[in-house]
């Protein structure tokens, strides 16, 4: 499907034309800006360093104890009947509860297979299309006091596994 | 929670590797994850800066803005109790419009000043208001359209072509916010269906 592959690759650079199209037909000091936000993004991503040590550190131990192949076995009825590859099972639950230790796994699935094998690229798809559930929620509902949060973790596990099945039925179509 | 998390990967992961006699390898799993984090920290800090240079002249050149007004017949089918004028429409449009975009520090304020507004209309005050159930799985069936993360990580494991999941990514994005929007209508009618008996 190499229409596809071409929408893909032109969506980034559009962005970046018409943002800075944009930003010069207004007047505003485009290179000033761009420095100014490159920054702020140097500063996201090394802030976030000490976490990401942590959470790699505990999941390369978790994944060569051969622990996480027991729970990818634990799903192999759901696997074995959708073609599901199991070996993502422990992304998929990991997405809900923390977004550093799924990168974790994920770039172990990159290692292991390749970033353009199916299995690479479905979790890329995968990771695109999920969110960290449980975090997201108990900040939300606990900066405003709820405690009865009612159908939302419902919802947002449902939502989340059709995105899970919307990523496998897309990579198989479009790659 | 990341406390029991992460004890329990630790713990569990070095008692099992024991046990399933992997002790040859434990020392090198626990000292390549942190040389693997910084490797990607800095690929990452390359990708996400540049990113984020882009956002800033979107945010400050008042486009962002300008898309995030665009938003409101969506919002008004999503969020129909909540009265036109109130600032709720506002944050909600602002938490979206950088969901888009990937803002993670846009969005979580005007997230968190879209549910005070939201606590300010709902009756009852330890109990999830439709509007909120709906902000909230909305939000959370992921809105992110280009994920400048993954694609940092695949270029850093040598993808041939890292930005060719992005089309993939999003059509899966629109299947899990669809999904998630229907749940919550079907779930906040129902409960309009008990209260009217």
């Amino acid at each position: 499907m190499e229409k596809f592959i071409i929408i893909s690759n032109l969506i980034i650079p559009v962005i970046v034309f018409s943002t800075v199209l944009f930003g010069a037909t207004k007047g505003i000091s485009i290179y000033e800006t761009f420095v100014d936000g490159a920054k702020k993004g140097i500063a996201t991503v090394f802030d976030i360093a000490p976490t990401l040590i942590a959470l790699m550190m505990s999941v390369y131990i978790l994944r060569s104890s051969g622990l996480l192949d027991i729970v990818a076995n634990l799903f192999k009825p759901i696997t074995s009947i959708t073609g599901f590859p199991k070996e993502l099972v422990p992304l998929c639950i990991m997405r809900l509860v923390s977004s550093s230790a799924s990168t974790g796994l994920l770039t172990d699935i990159f290692a292991t297979y390749g970033p353009d094998s199916f299995m690479g690229r479905l979790a890329s798809v995968m990771m695109s299309c999920t969110e960290t559930v449980f975090y997201t929620m108990s900040l939300y509902f606990l900066h405003i006091n709820i405690r009865k949060t009612r159908y939302t973790l419902a919802g947002a596990i449902i939502s989340n596994i059709f995105g899970i099945i919307g990523a496998y039925i897309l990579t198989l179509l479009l790659f | 929670m990341l406390n029991f998390i992460w004890g329990t990967f630790i713990i569990g992961g070095l008692v099992f590797s024991i046990i399933t006699g992997k002790s040859d390898t434990i020392t090198d799993s626990i000292l390549s994850g942190g040389k693997e984090a910084i490797s990607l920290c800095i690929t990452m800090a390359g990708v996400i800066s540049i990113w984020t240079g882009i956002m800033e002249i979107a945010e400050k050149s008042g486009m962002i803005k300008g898309i995030s007004k665009k938003l409101d017949p969506i919002l008004s089918f999503l969020f129909p109790n909540i009265p036109k004028n109130s600032v709720a429409r506002e944050y909600i449009a602002t938490n979206f419009t950088a969901n888009f975009f990937g803002l993670g520090w846009a969005s979580t304020p005007a997230g968190l000043l879209a549910m005070e507004e939201l606590q300010k209309l709902n009756k009852k005050k330890d109990t999830a208001s439709d509007d909120m159930c709906m902000f909230m799985i909305v939000n959370m069936s992921s809105l992110q359209l280009v994920t400048m993360n993954i694609i940092a990580y695949r270029s850093q494991y040598m993808s041939k072509n890292p930005s060719e999941i992005i089309f993939a990514g999003i059509l899966a994005t629109v299947v899990s916010t669809i999904a998630g929007v229907i749940f919550a209508k079907v779930m906040g009618r129902r409960n309009k269906k008990w209260k009217s008996l």
